[in-house]
């Protein structure tokens, strides 16, 4: 594999300090984007991954603080960036989608104003350029009649539009990267469906690599090549998403598949996860999944697995992920 | 546990819920907040000081003693010394200060039931009950509080009776405004559909629903209240409309002692200062019940 | 009405105003949003039906008018033949339709514990003798899986799941026979709705409850539903038994909606999206058919005349709004899904 990878996030750690002790949202997690590559993270809530997309471009809590790791993109660590360094990458080579398009666009702003903000501040362009940029980002999204539209302000807008012009905001500088942080989470299916097409579209004809988080299983399926898992702040498995969704190898996505219901296997019953998400203060000893883990043995009640790269590019950090597939096997 | 496909999931594995531990920690919070702890240390002894007059001077508050008339502070056993009357100021200071905080309590709590009710009744029912209330808010609103007080005692006559009723009759408002908003806002909330399905009355829903979490905001506003109401009633009795002579007061003590300003400054400012402490008192208290509910204490 | 109706709604029409009349005239705009536009409906006894759509389609309202707690400004509700009054409900009618909300936070209390929560109902009602409340709240744990010890806890020291769950059990406190679920698992992590769906389907049974499910999450529906209504813009325009729907939806929103799920397989990049445009806007809905400016295959007739539910010939249990469901292969129909 060549060394050209566009983000890797290696061994990432991030703390905050709570009433209760210390939480530690992030805590060793690693990750790699290849140029042009869409990656998905998914997670349910609590697992960290809202909160590594943030870590990446430096948009934690103000009490939250990377402890150690590192973020690489292009050879830089954002980590390690002054503030002012690293506001010349946002927005300019990496952007980011956030999930409520109506508190992420700013409500007394033009629209088409908002948009042509990035090519202003960050290509240095006139204030005419930059507006028939928006304009044309606005066609290539999506929104019909830009021309009127450019003046109108995000109320105005439909949730679908709206999302449409967080996109065209976010491409605006023409990206290397895009981290979208559930955009369709709130979208009508019908509305996400257009709205997950014109993302895939856009990143493929432009080459932009994407990080798209969510917990819904399907909707990744949709729009990255590969995914990881995580849970209670750590990625416990990795590989495309064929290879994920078809043959998952650690116990917790095999237990995420099998609890909710796939449209195209309505007749299997819905086995829920037992338990609930472990405390970030005070993790269980050994692997994090252990207590609610059906295939649980002595040794990962003490012994934390880490991620392991397997062959093919996959990577799982369960010590017996062998049972994963006599399980599969039993299923089909 | 078994394989998966065949039977269907047993049932759900009961989850205990996380240990009680937690809502008590929170509940012991409030120990620690130095607003709301300095507030009520104070205003615990004031009241102590006031109510326990009897312990702390053996003098009589309406005795009066015409030889020995405005004494200097320490003289004659007098520790404060003695009004133009020959009263003992110290004791003065305290048993009026019974009758301040008394008429104080009553005239924030008359006002505080009535807003309540009023405002919850506007807030629930909306439609025209809400419209008449909320006029009638705006009317009592359009005049400032002292104006309409003094005018009211005035035309009540004076004493304890006139100030409660005056006092009520314009301070409900504040209470009602703050009850109705947190009402209209909180009646939408899926746990009062609920009850309303569930086929509990009105009434009900209103009493033991809604205000129980409502009523924080309007407990915060009382600790200010309290606090203009103290004003008020010293105000009124400064201007000889509220409490009457004999019965000691600050206000009257403070209106009758100014004429000694020069000589005997401690019978006007000792009485203003008292007012002042416990004014002070009141509103630490109010911070920090408003500063330890808005951080989701309970 | 047939023996097996437990509930028929007639000619349901629920509108809010919307800003000022005067205002809404000079915009050429309606100022009564239609939420539910003249809907009919039955429920069959004991059966699970699914009413699905969008946000805008009126399937919350259409539910809360059904429960009770929305006034229907126009319409009729029986129940078991019954007709039930447009304004207060007996108390007694109001036991038999009971609600489960969407959102496990602000649907219970705070203030109140579990215990406290259903005591309240259950004395009320005088579902049963006095002496009997505390084991039948007990009982009402056990049905959902949860603790006794949860009788003395509030509700804030729950997860969401678990709320879910007291919810539920305050809906069955009162043995209704009818139970509409408004998006119950929505608000869930996926790991848990499996949790309550299983919970539901379980108490289905156990308690012979007729199960009204508002949702827009197809999945979910195809696994736990015997029927679907398809609602769009304040309008039913698809009822159908789920595999016949899914296998053969016949109005070209239905058969959209279901092109536009998600699937865990990947989709062929280069189809159109399944259904174009956004929604209308409810105060200004098209002439005809209200699907018309979004439908892949809109005719003229489509603007003069809105379609009614009708059946084909050859099942009556599958009734569509299209002029053209039943004389066409639905030209947007996916392949059997």
């Amino acid at each position: 594999m060549s060394g050209s990878l566009q983000l890797e996030v290696s061994d990432l750690r991030v703390q905050i300090a709570g009433h209760q002790g210390v939480v530690r949202p992030i805590d060793g997690v690693s990750l790699e984007i290849a140029p042009g590559e869409a990656v998905g993270l998914v997670g349910e809530s609590g697992s960290g991954k809202s909160m590594t997309l943030k870590s990446i471009l430096g948009l934690l809590p103000p009490d939250a603080k990377v402890t150690s790791g590192s973020v690489v993109f292009d050879g830089t660590d954002l980590t390690r960036l002054s503030h002012s360094r690293l506001n010349k990458i946002r927005g300019r080579r990496i952007a980011m989608i956030f999930q409520e398009p109506m508190s992420a666009l700013n409500p007394v702003m033009r629209v088409g104003n908002q948009i042509a903000e990035g090519p202003r501040v960050h290509l240095g362009m006139s204030r005419a350029q930059s507006v028939e940029r928006a304009m044309d980002l606005m066609r290539r999204v999506g929104i019909p009649e830009p021309e009127r539209r450019f003046r109108a302000f995000p109320h105005e807008f439909s949730g679908g539009m709206r999302q449409r012009v967080m996109i065209a905001m976010a491409l605006s500088c023409d990206p290397e990267l895009i981290l979208c942080d559930e955009p369709t989470t709130a979208l009508d299916v019908t509305i996400q469906d257009q709205i997950l097409r014109l993302l895939a579209q856009l990143c493929h004809e432009s080459g932009t690599s994407l990080m798209f988080v969510t917990h819904d299983l399907p909707v990744v399926a949709q729009v990255c090549h590969k995914v990881a898992v995580m849970y209670a702040g750590r990625i416990v498995e990795r590989g495309t998403v064929s290879e994920v969704f078809s043959q998952p190898l650690h116990p917790y996505t095999l237990d995420l598949l099998r609890s909710a219901p796939d449209i195209d296997h309505p007749g299997q019953s819905l086995v829920p996860i037992p338990g609930s998400p472990p405390s970030l203060t005070n993790p269980p000893s050994g692997c994090r999944f252990h207590p609610r883990c059906q295939f649980a043995e002595d040794d990962c009640k003490v012994s934390d697995p880490p991620l392991r790269l397997l062959e093919g590019g996959r990577a799982t950090a369960c010590l017996h992920y062998e049972r994963c597939l006599d399980q599969i096997g039993a299923d089909s | 546990m078994s394989a998966v496909s065949a039977d269907p999931a047993p049932a759900p594995a009961p989850v205990p819920p996380p240990a009680v531990t937690r809502v008590r920690a929170r509940r012991a919070r409030w120990y620690r907040q130095p607003t709301l702890m300095t507030g009520l240390v104070l205003l615990a002894v004031i009241v102590f000081m006031c109510y326990g007059a009897s312990l702390l001077t053996s003098f009589n508050p309406d005795t009066q003693n015409l030889e020995q008339p405005l004494l200097g502070l320490g003289q004659a056993g007098h520790l404060l010394g003695t009004d133009q009357e020959g009263r003992d100021t110290w004791a003065r200071l305290l048993y009026g200060g019974q009758v301040d905080l008394r008429v104080a309590f009553i005239a924030v709590i008359l006002p505080f039931i009535l807003g309540t009710i009023l405002g919850s009744l506007a807030g629930y029912f909306g439609g025209w009950a809400d419209t008449v209330i909320m006029r009638i808010i705006d009317i009592v609103v359009a005049f400032p509080f002292f104006v309409l007080v003094i005018a009211l005692v005035f035309v009540l006559g004076t004493g304890e009776k006139s100030i409660y009723i005056a006092i009520t009759a314009i301070g409900w408002v504040s209470y009602a405004r703050i009850t109705r908003g947190e009402i209209t806002v909180a009646k939408r909330q899926e746990y009062v559909l609920a009850a309303q399905s569930g086929g509990l009355s009105s009434l009900r829903i209103i009493g033991r629903h809604l205000l129980p979490n409502v009523v924080t905001q309007s407990i915060v506003y009382a600790m200010s209240d309290i606090v203009q109401d103290i004003i008020a009633i010293v105000t009124l009795s400064y201007l000889g409309l509220g409490i009457q002579p004999p019965t000691p007061d600050w206000g009257t003590m403070i209106s009758a002692g100014q004429n000694f300003l020069t000589t005997q400054w401690q019978l006007t400012t000792i009485p203003g200062i008292a007012v002042v402490i416990t004014g002070l008192a009141l509103s630490l208290i109010g911070d920090g019940l408003a500063d330890l509910l808005r951080t989701g204490g309970s | 009405m047939s023996e097996q109706d437990i509930l028929e709604a007639a000619g349901i029409e629920v509108s809010f105003p919307v800003g000022s009349s005067l205002a809404a005239r000079l915009r050429h705009q309606q100022h009564l949003l239609h939420a539910v536009d003249g809907v009919d409906l039955s429920v069959r006894r004991g059966e699970a039906l699914a009413l699905v759509g969008e946000s805008g389609s009126g399937k919350s309202t259409l539910a809360r008018a059904i429960a009770g707690i929305q006034r229907a400004n126009h319409g009729q509700i029986k129940l078991d033949g019954k007709v039930l009054p447009a304004r207060r409900r007996s108390r007694a009618d109001q036991r038999r339709i009971q609600m489960v909300f969407q959102d496990p936070y602000s649907s219970l209390n705070p203030r109140l514990t579990v215990g406290g929560i259903l005591r309240e109902l259950l004395r009320v009602h005088h579902v049963v003798p006095r002496d009997e409340v505390e084991s039948h709240t007990r009982e009402l744990l056990r049905l959902v899986g949860l603790p006794e010890d949860a009788l003395q806890a509030l509700p804030r020291q729950f997860s969401g799941g678990q709320r879910q769950r007291v919810a539920i059990a305050r809906a069955i406190a009162l043995r209704p026979e009818l139970l509409v679920a408004d998006e119950p698992v929505s608000a869930l992590d996926v790991s848990v709705q499996a949790t309550i769906l299983n919970l539901l389907q379980e108490l289905q049974g156990e308690l012979g409850l007729t199960l009204l499910f508002i949702s827009h999450n197809l999945a979910v529906v195809r696994h736990l539903c015997d029927r679907v209504a398809v609602m769009y813009m304040g309008r039913i325009i698809e009822v159908a038994q789920t595999e016949e729907l899914f296998r053969n939806p016949r109005h070209p929103y239905t058969a959209g909606l279901l092109a536009a799920i998600p699937r865990m397989t990947a989709r062929d990049e280069e189809e159109a999206p399944a259904v174009r445009g956004d929604p209308p806007s409810p105060l200004r809905l098209p002439t005809g058919c209200r699907f018309r400016t979004r439908c892949p295959i809109a005719q003229p007739i489509c603007a003069e005349r809105d379609p009614a539910l009708a059946s084909g010939d050859m099942d009556p249990e599958h009734s569509a709004a299209c002029h053209f469901a039943w004389t066409v292969q639905a030209a947007n129909a996916p392949e059997a899904v």
